[in-house]
């Protein structure tokens, strides 16, 4: 283990927050800075205000996104905020309810990536052995699988019905990093005084990660989730985009999909396929903005800069 | 050394055999039965001529063998480089249809991927040392590595192809010429091939240019650059020292990239209609043509193992501990 894969794994993260013990102090002291710095509360406004939107806007239409409601091909106008599709959709309803999918995928898929990165690290720095030269090796085999590639042959055989689906399969292909960061972390903490404390003590090996181990990495935890999100809301695009995903929910990529399909950009209906992917590239733009916020909440020394 | 590269080759002959035994048990374990989406996609109202093409795909696919022969067979086919018939060229085998289209897919990639690198590195390790660059800079790359691939490419083809006219938008040549070794034909592989290129570069130059901002600054902090410092060495010598030492954690991240890259080339091609491999998933999808879609994703695990192997030679080339085997990339 070098100190340079230390650093291309969690890039821009604190490389180990020292055990502090008032943990509350400490959650209370990083919610204080937190809140005065621009990068995370920037971050964090524009993420809600798209999940307000998302979550918000349907609710004040009685029809579906993917209705004929209005003239083919209009202009944003006051009736039809970001215009209408060739068909007469309207592009702002699929523009919110595809926020809301986005939001979806990532949160699931970020989560499950997180938990299975986080339990064969935890696990791999733990044990330790052959445990960890087994798990090792799957890491290394995922990681240098292609996930795209077979995100796309499982979606082609298996055909995805639902967005929770499509966010499983994301998880399931993008947890390597997270392990071997985690793995990384383990291992230095596995050796500290309080850990063996805890162990002489008699707890149990999962306790052990649970109530020692994984607080003192629960920053850099949390930072890991945001990543995670970020890089499943642009595999999913990827993969709507290309007409992979769900097809009877309205999604971002897809929005871009049947843009390109039916030749918007020859037809100049700009904002059939510009409002799509700027929410993605402000959503996950964000999502990294505030990350960068939370590394200087976290790592004092970033703070003083 | 040897066993630097030994463990190398065996993680990247492990992962190949997943790959394959990957791709021959999704369509034989998986709920649904891509036989019969076969059947339904052809359309045959006939119900006596479904029975004869049912034995023909079952034999074409090897299922009428017991499952450890099927997949002894597997790697027996694709070891004699037989991936199959395309159905949507039939009667094309699959492995000439994607030779034809892996050039385009890698006069696309080598040239986005090592130019964004070596770009995004000289911009990073610029912006961390001027503030004002740094200022403009990051906030641009943070905006760009957030673009999806396929959205920067829509913009692209719109604003300079279709608005602008400068660029054509669709095709690996203009329609109207036949591949030959003439001016007017590289010209307009040329012209069709930039901006799909600026589109991938432009995405992963963000990436780079961020990663190797902050590495610069945590390298300055380092002991051995306070120690420089304190001897009074040059400032530039400094930055030097950091900038090597920054480049190696970069290189591991081109590693880690290259999945996303080929995935962000594959949509960026999509959109660009560029006729390399994407185009071919795109269209393998639309006609259900699995062998094909099976063969291209062979092709990619099998590029993307030979890229890291590459780049683990390079990383012997550049970092002096991995050639003493005192320590090393892991």
């Amino acid at each position: 283990m070098t100190d340079t894969e230390h650093v291309v794994e969690a890039p821009g993260v604190p490389a180990l927050a020292e055990p502090v013990a008032p943990l509350v102090g400490k959650r209370r002291e990083a919610l204080h800075f937190a809140l005065r710095n621009r990068k995370v509360v920037g971050g964090a406004v524009v993420i809600l205000a798209f999940l307000l939107l998302g979550l918000i806007a349907p609710l004040f239409t009685d029809h579906g996104p993917n209705e004929y409601v209005g003239p083919p091909a209009a202009p944003p106008s006051a009736d039809y905020w970001f215009g209408t599709t060739t068909f007469g959709q309207d592009v702002f309803l699929q523009f919110a309810n595809g926020i809301r999918a986005t939001f979806v995928v990532g949160v699931l898929g970020g989560v499950l990536a997180g938990l299975i990165g986080m339990t064969i690290g935890f696990v791999a720095g733990y044990r330790g052995g052959l445990v960890d030269e087994l798990l090792n090796m799957l890491t290394n085999i995922v990681l240098v699988l292609p996930a795209l590639a077979v995100l796309i042959i499982l979606h082609a055989y298996v055909g995805i019905t639902s967005v929770p689906m499509q966010a499983l399969f994301i998880g399931l292909f993008s947890w390597p990093w997270v392990a071997r960061a985690v793995r990384a972390q383990t291992f230095s903490l596995r050796s500290r005084e309080f850990v063996d404390l805890a162990r002489l003590s008699g707890m149990r090996p999962i306790a052990v990660i649970r109530r020692e181990i994984a607080p003192n990495m629960s920053s850099y935890l949390f930072m890991t989730f945001i990543l995670l999100f970020g890089g499943a809301v642009l595999m999913a695009a990827t993969l709507d985009f290309i007409g992979l995903g769900p097809t009877d929910v309205v999604s971002l990529g897809l929005m871009m999909n049947s843009a390109v399909h039916w030749s918007a950009l020859h037809l100049g209906l700009w904002w059939w396929f510009v409002p799509p992917g700027a929410a993605i590239t402000a959503i996950v733009g964000a999502l990294y903005v505030m990350n960068v916020g939370l590394d200087e909440v976290f790592n004092p020394k970033l703070r003083e800069m | 050394m040897s066993r630097y590269f030994g463990r190398k080759l065996g993680i990247y002959a492990l992962t190949f055999v997943v790959a394959v035994t990957l791709n021959w048990i999704i369509p034989r374990f998986m709920p649904g039965d891509p036989v019969l989406r076969m059947l339904t996609r052809t359309s045959v109202s006939n119900p006596e001529a479904i029975a004869p093409m049912r034995t023909y795909y079952e034999s074409v696919f090897g299922l009428d063998v017991p499952l450890w022969r099927q997949y002894l067979n597997y790697w027996v086919e694709l070891f004699q480089g037989n991936l199959g018939v395309s159905v949507w060229l039939f009667p094309a085998p699959v492995a000439d249809v994607i030779v034809r289209a892996v050039p385009y897919t890698l006069a696309l990639l080598l040239p986005s991927i090592l130019l964004s690198w070596w770009a995004g590195n000289k911009v990073g390790a610029l912006a961390a040392r001027r503030k004002w660059l740094d200022n403009t800079a990051l906030p641009v790359s943070y905006a760009l590595t957030a673009t999806p691939y396929m959205w920067l490419g829509i913009l692209l083809a719109w604003g300079l192809g279709i608005v602008a006219g400068v660029f054509p938008v669709a095709g690996g040549y203009s329609f109207e010429l036949r591949p030959q070794w003439s001016w007017t034909f590289v010209g307009s592989l040329a012209q069709h091939w930039f901006l799909p290129f600026l589109s991938l570069f432009m995405v992963a130059f963000g990436g780079w240019a961020i990663g190797m901002r902050n590495l610069i600054i945590y390298e300055l902090e380092a002991d051995y650059a306070s120690y420089l410092a304190a001897l009074g060495a040059p400032r530039r010598l400094i930055r030097r020292y950091a900038f090597r030492n920054a480049l190696l954690p970069q290189l591991t991240g081109l590693a880690l990239q290259l999945g996303v890259l080929v995935s962000g080339a594959l949509v960026t091609e999509i959109v660009f209609a560029y006729p390399g491999l994407g185009h071919l998933i795109l269209q393998a999808i639309q006609n259900q043509d699995f062998f094909l879609l099976q063969g291209i994703f062979l092709f990619i695990v099998i590029g993307v193992l030979a890229a890291n192997f590459l780049i683990d030679i390079v990383y012997v080339l550049v970092d002096p501990r991995t050639r003493t085997g005192m320590q090393g990339a892991t």
